[in-house]
């Protein structure tokens, strides 16, 4: 610690409501990603009812090309590109928030737990250690075609991976917390330890966590998106981004614009999403910066 | 010292175990009969017992799992069900372009990446970190075929500068065919690795121009290019090492990806093949050493840079 | 000291100057229309509180400031020219050859990487045209100089190997190795146990005198103000408030801040206390604390952090802990309140015994002894109001809530805070206020014994003196055993009637407070007594509120 040069005591801890004015006040890409993200979720909840059906198979109008009645152009069955992406942006969306509140969940038991009883602290770190060793997408490859195509396992093998890196993050964040003197502080007056843990340090991980949860439902879009363009994801016969691009992988030097559309969408969301986050981490707290990316 | 080597060597030895467990369990724990799902939709009893017998998935679990680990241990990986190949020499066959594609990316993503960090850290809110950083979050978000499409379809088939797909190798088709035919997968995967390190390199840098002994080295009235290079990338450069070591992981998943949008014939590929065909000892085998390859990668980084970093005691 | 005004010559002039905070700063002005003069051979120390603008001030001088403060008026001149109109190149060859300065963290101050010989010779490397050999002669003669043993050796030794007292010294060496005619030295031994602050302010006064050196000096702190000043500046709120020669301000000041300010600095003499004679309160019999570092193949490394130490705390009474960092004063604090596990021995309060190894802490313990921290901005939970964080102990012991907060309230008054800082959060309450809180969050549970680790320790002085008026006051209204632990021998010569001098994890003297001060029996007391800064000086006038 240097000598604090500002002679400004101590900055209030930011509240919610400041926090996300200044936010978008210091941040316009935030006010950029999250509008996107808005309309992203809009379409994805709303537009199902107004495009065209998705599966509907027109053989006369195969492979055509963006035009005034197929805003994207159709695929190899002659079905509605721009239905189908309205779809998979549904799906997209699902299993990225699926993935993101099943991981965080799951990952916040285990690492209170590991960052609290030191008994399991080694064990469970390096069964973490081991699980982040295995390249994530091999392993969901793994997970998905042994136990077959579906949304369920789909998300379930995107989870198991990121599991590890929240249960670290949480588990840092309890090891630093309970050194703190108001937690010794709360032992002192004799609050029983569970309580400790639940209203002195529980509330710390919140920040990191609620950053941590929006890389991970992008990161989880990412890798449906991949899973399905390798065949290993969502069963064929659902539109999800992946499985559309998937499709048009055979007619790319034909009709590029049918990976183009669905990956520009999952790219923007995707990015959407980062930017959200980035914005969150910058203003809930700079100092969980370090500890992340 | 060796002491501390040899320290560091066990300490991985539980990890490995944790691996060498979960690629186990992934075929046993799964719901369903694994033989009946690898022998697939037409197949009669019989194949599905002959499949059973073969993975030995009719003998206890316990004794499955021993017999595999000696099997692992032996360095025997295991025999295709399709090709009757020990997995190991078909990993032979096709290690040169997954190693070669690593190798190039990393070095590209090295060499554009700390330098752009840093100087992103150096004027930090300037227009140079703004575009870094815009660069480094669309980097995390654009998904790696998307990518190696878009870089086909202006590269390839616009300007027709580059071969669409394919992979040369050096040693029998020369230098030349093999740094043109791995140029695009090589920007493909390096880019979510360039966002990665920049991002990381501008994070430590920006950390370490905030130390003491950075206040310290200005007050001597050393010129600020010596600052950054002598005083603050010397301190940055372990935790810099570090993220290129854990990046090694996101390489790997970006490895699948390019390698089946370019076709080439790598162990990304091998993988591929191996689920569509259900070769589970494929895919088991390639997992193992993928990770074993990553916790080695990270296990050396570790210790080359205590050797430099004088604060660690052995 | 008088100077001819013949003979007058600044090294140093500051002229009216006025640094700009960042916008949304909570004032305009970090330093405003500040001015003194710092003369050849002259140590001038620029003394306040934390606000004050002091190390503002000094990084100014050198032209180090962080982003955001930006110099908008007056002028610094190093021996006649205006640094604030020079380009940066220009200044930057000024760093290090006519101006150095050094830090209060010795250990962050210096580069980790890097060895300590390489680090001083880079100054040369910068500014001079030595070769290798000429320039390694002049390191090692500059470290033995500033008397680091076996410079050859320590020449290529990194950081982390030297002590703290080491680090500052090789930190010295770097800054005056081309003979600067200024010294810029910001809190140099703030972050320094007592005995190794004495000896760099003697090796900085020492090298002053002989190199003719001006010297810059920033601190917080009286004592050393008394040590070493020529003049003093006193800053308060970014303005200069009082200058004039040491022995004009220290024994007549004339500003009311100035004078507060001293007579809020605890003096080393203790007052006359009549002992206490009521029954102990808490009994300390052999506590010992062992910590082991396990490694793969055994314990790797032992510490004694506490050995066997025995005591006893009557009703009523105050018993000081004094010594330097390491010397287990902590670690016996924590291991008395359970928040370390002792290795053995045991502690009594009240009666009742809780030896080491009880696995489960007995809930009285909790309710009887009570601890008061260092961090006042660490020790309430950020996100909980004070209210909240008061009644936390008593609702743990069935308390109903509304009786709680009846209770809480009542002991805000105590602490001297208006009751209706229940529903507030911590962040909007100063450090003294915290402290007074913490206070009265540890009385909630109506304690017999109560510790007190470095609790005015972070704070200003002028809140010191109340925080440790508080202490006191609660202790006789609530007959409390209040163990007191710090570092500052002027602090608990105010408020003790009984110390402890702790060494190594041991008690090495135990006494009445007065008795110790006065005739010291084991050398390392005596040691600590002669360390402490400004001791020729009596201060204290505000002491007696206490005695």
């Amino acid at each position: 610690m240097s000598a604090p040069i500002l002679p400004v005591e101590e900055r209030p801890r930011t509240a919610i409501e400041p926090a996300l004015a200044s936010l978008v006040l210091s941040h316009p890409s935030v006010l950029l990603g999250g509008s996107l993200l808005l309309a992203m979720v809009v379409a994805a909840v709303l537009g199902p009812t107004f495009v065209p059906d998705p599966f509907a198979i027109t053989p006369t109008a195969r492979l055509r090309p963006p035009d005034a009645s197929f805003w994207f152009g159709t695929d190899y069955l002659g079905r509605d590109l721009f239905a189908r992406v309205v779809w998979g942006a549904r799906v997209s969306l699902a299993v990225g928030l699926a993935v993101a509140v099943l991981a965080v969940a799951i990952g916040l038991l285990i690492g209170l737990v590991a960052g609290y009883l030191r008994a399991l602290d080694q064990p469970v770190m390096r069964a973490m250690d081991g699980l982040m060793a295995i390249p994530g997408i091999l392993l969901a490859i793994a997970l998905v075609s042994v136990s077959g195509a579906s949304l369920v396992t789909v998300v379930v093998a995107i989870v198991v991976p990121e599991v590890p890196r929240v249960v670290r993050l949480v588990r840092s964040v309890v090891l630093s917390v309970r050194e703190e003197p108001y937690v010794e502080a709360a032992i002192a007056v004799g609050t029983p330890l569970p309580l400790v843990l639940f209203r002195h340090i529980l509330p710390n991980t919140v920040p990191p966590l609620l950053v941590q949860a929006t890389y991970i439902c992008g990161s989880a879009m990412l890798t449906e998106a991949i899973l399905g363009f390798l065949g290993a994801g969502i069963p064929p016969e659902i539109p999800s981004w992946g499985n559309i691009m998937s499709e048009g992988r055979t007619y790319f030097q034909l009709t590029p614009w049918i990976i183009f559309f669905p990956g520009t969408c999952l790219a923007l969301t995707v990015l959407a999403v980062n930017t959200v986050g980035d914005g969150l981490r910058d203003t809930l707290d700079p100092r969980i910066a370090r500890q992340m990316r | 010292m060796w002491g501390y080597v040899l320290r560091r060597l066990l300490a991985t030895v539980p990890v490995m175990g944790v691996v060498v467990l979960v690629v186990f369990l992934i075929l046993r724990l799964t719901p369903g009969d694994p033989a009946a799902v690898i022998a697939g939709d037409y197949a009669s009893a019989a194949d599905i017992a002959r499949i059973r017998s073969q993975l030995g998935l009719d003998r206890p679990l316990l004794e499955q799992f021993l017999t595999w680990l000696a099997q692992v241990l032996r360095g025997d990986l295991g025999t295709s069900i399709f090709t009757n190949l020990p997995v190991t020499t078909l990993i032979a066959q096709r290690l040169e372009p997954t190693l070669l594609l690593a190798l190039t990316t990393i070095t590209f993503s090295v060499l554009v990446a700390v330098p752009l960090g840093t100087l992103a850290a150096w004027r930090a809110g300037g227009l140079l970190d703004r575009c870094v950083m815009l660069f480094s979050v669309a980097g995390f978000s654009v998904p790696v075929f998307v990518l190696g499409y878009l870089l086909i379809y202006l590269f390839a088939m616009g300007l027709q500068l580059l071969p669409v797909q394919g992979y040369r190798s050096p040693f029998t088709d020369g230098l030349g065919p093999f740094l043109r035919h791995i140029a695009l997968p090589t920007l493909t995967l390096g880019t979510v690795f360039v966002a990665l390190i920049a991002r990381m390199t501008r994070a430590t840098v920006m950390d370490v121009l905030h130390e003491d002994h950075v206040r310290t080295a200005r007050a001597k009235g050393q010129h600020e290019l010596r600052v950054m290079t002598r005083h603050v990338l010397r301190n940055a450069a372990v935790p810099i090492v570090t993220v290129i070591g854990l990046g090694v992981a996101l390489l790997i998943g970006g490895v699948v990806v390019t390698e089946s949008v370019y076709n080439i014939p790598g162990l990304g590929r091998l993988v591929l093949d191996a689920v569509l065909k259900r070769d589970y000892p494929i895919i088991q085998g390639l997992i193992i050493l993928f990770s074993f390859v990553y916790i080695l990668i990270n296990l050396v980084i570790d210790l080359v840079y205590t050797l430099f970093d004088p604060r660690i005691r052995y | 000291m008088t100077v001819a005004p013949a003979s007058f010559r600044s090294v140093l002039e500051v002229r009216g100057l006025t640094v700009r905070l960042p916008e949304r700063a909570d004032r305009r002005f970090a330093i405003e229309d500040v001015s003194f003069e710092v003369a050849a051979g002259e140590i001038v120390c620029v003394v306040g509180e934390s606000g004050s603008g002091k190390s503002v001030t000094a990084y100014t001088v050198m032209g180090l400031l962080p982003r955001g403060l930006v110099p908008v008026a007056g002028e610094v001149l190093l021996e006649g020219a205006n640094l604030l109109a020079r380009p940066a190149a220009e200044l930057r060859r000024l760093r290090g050859r006519r101006m150095a300065m050094i830090f209060q963290e010795p250990m962050t101050a210096l580069n980790p990487v890097l060895t300590v010989g390489a680090q001083i010779e880079e100054v040369l490397e910068i500014h001079t045209t030595l070769n290798a050999a000429e320039r390694r002669a002049r390191v090692i003669a500059a470290m033995r100089e500033v008397a680091l043993p076996e410079p050859e050796q320590l020449y290529h030794a990194y950081p982390h190997q030297l002590s703290g007292g080491q680090r500052q010294r090789v930190m010295i060496a770097m800054a005056l190795i081309l003979e600067p005619a200024l010294l810029v030295a910001d809190e140099p031994t703030t972050a320094l146990d007592v005995t190794t602050q004495a000896q760099i302010l003697a090796l900085i006064r020492d090298l002053q005198r002989r190199h003719g050196t001006a010297v810059l000096f920033i601190t917080h702190d009286f004592g050393v103000v008394a040590e070493i000043a020529d003049r003093v500046v006193v800053m308060q709120h970014g303005r200069v408030v009082e200058q004039g020669p040491v022995r004009e301000i220290l024994f007549r000041p004339r500003h009311p801040y100035t004078r507060m300010l001293i007579a809020a600095v605890p003096g080393l003499t203790p007052p006359e206390r009549p002992p206490v004679s009521k029954p102990p309160a808490l009994v300390v019999r052999g506590l010992s604390k062992v910590f082991e570092e396990r490694g793969w193949f055994g314990i790797r490394r032992r510490v004694e952090a506490l050995r066997s130490a025995s005591f006893a705390v009557r009703h009523g009474e105050t018993v000081g802990v004094v010594g330097e960092s390491g010397s287990g004063k902590s670690t016996l604090a924590r291991c008395i309140v359970r928040l370390l596990e002792p290795t053995s021995g045991e502690v009594e309060v009240a009666g009742h015994r809780f030896g080491a190894g009880t696995r489960r802490i007995d809930r009285r313990l909790r309710r009887d002894v009570q601890i008061v921290f260092q961090d006042p901005y660490r020790s309430l939970n950020p996100r909980r109001t004070v209210g909240q964080s008061i009644i936390e102990g008593p609702m743990n012991f069935g308390v109903p809530k509304a009786e709680a907060l009846a209770r809480a309230r009542s002991l805000l008054r105590i602490v001297r805070m208006d009751p209706d800082c229940l529903d507030r959060y911590p962040h909007q309450f100063s450090g003294g206020q915290r402290q007074r809180l913490c206070i009265a969050r540890a009385l909630a549970l109506e304690p017999k014994v109560l510790i007190a680790d470095e609790a005015v320790s972070a704070l200003d002085v002028s809140v010191q003196a109340q925080v440790l008026e508080l202490l006191d006051e609660v202790k006789r209204r609530f007959d409390l055993a209040l163990l007191f632990i710090t570092h500052d021998l002027r602090v608990a010569a105010t408020i003790c009637d009984r110390i402890l001098v702790m060494r190594q994890g041991e008690v090495v003297e135990e006494g009445p407070t007065r008795e110790v001060f006065a005739t010291p029996r084991h050398p390392y007391t005596r040691a600590l007594l002669d360390a402490a800064p400004g001791k020729g000086v009596i201060f204290g006038a505000a002491s007696s509120a206490c005695g």
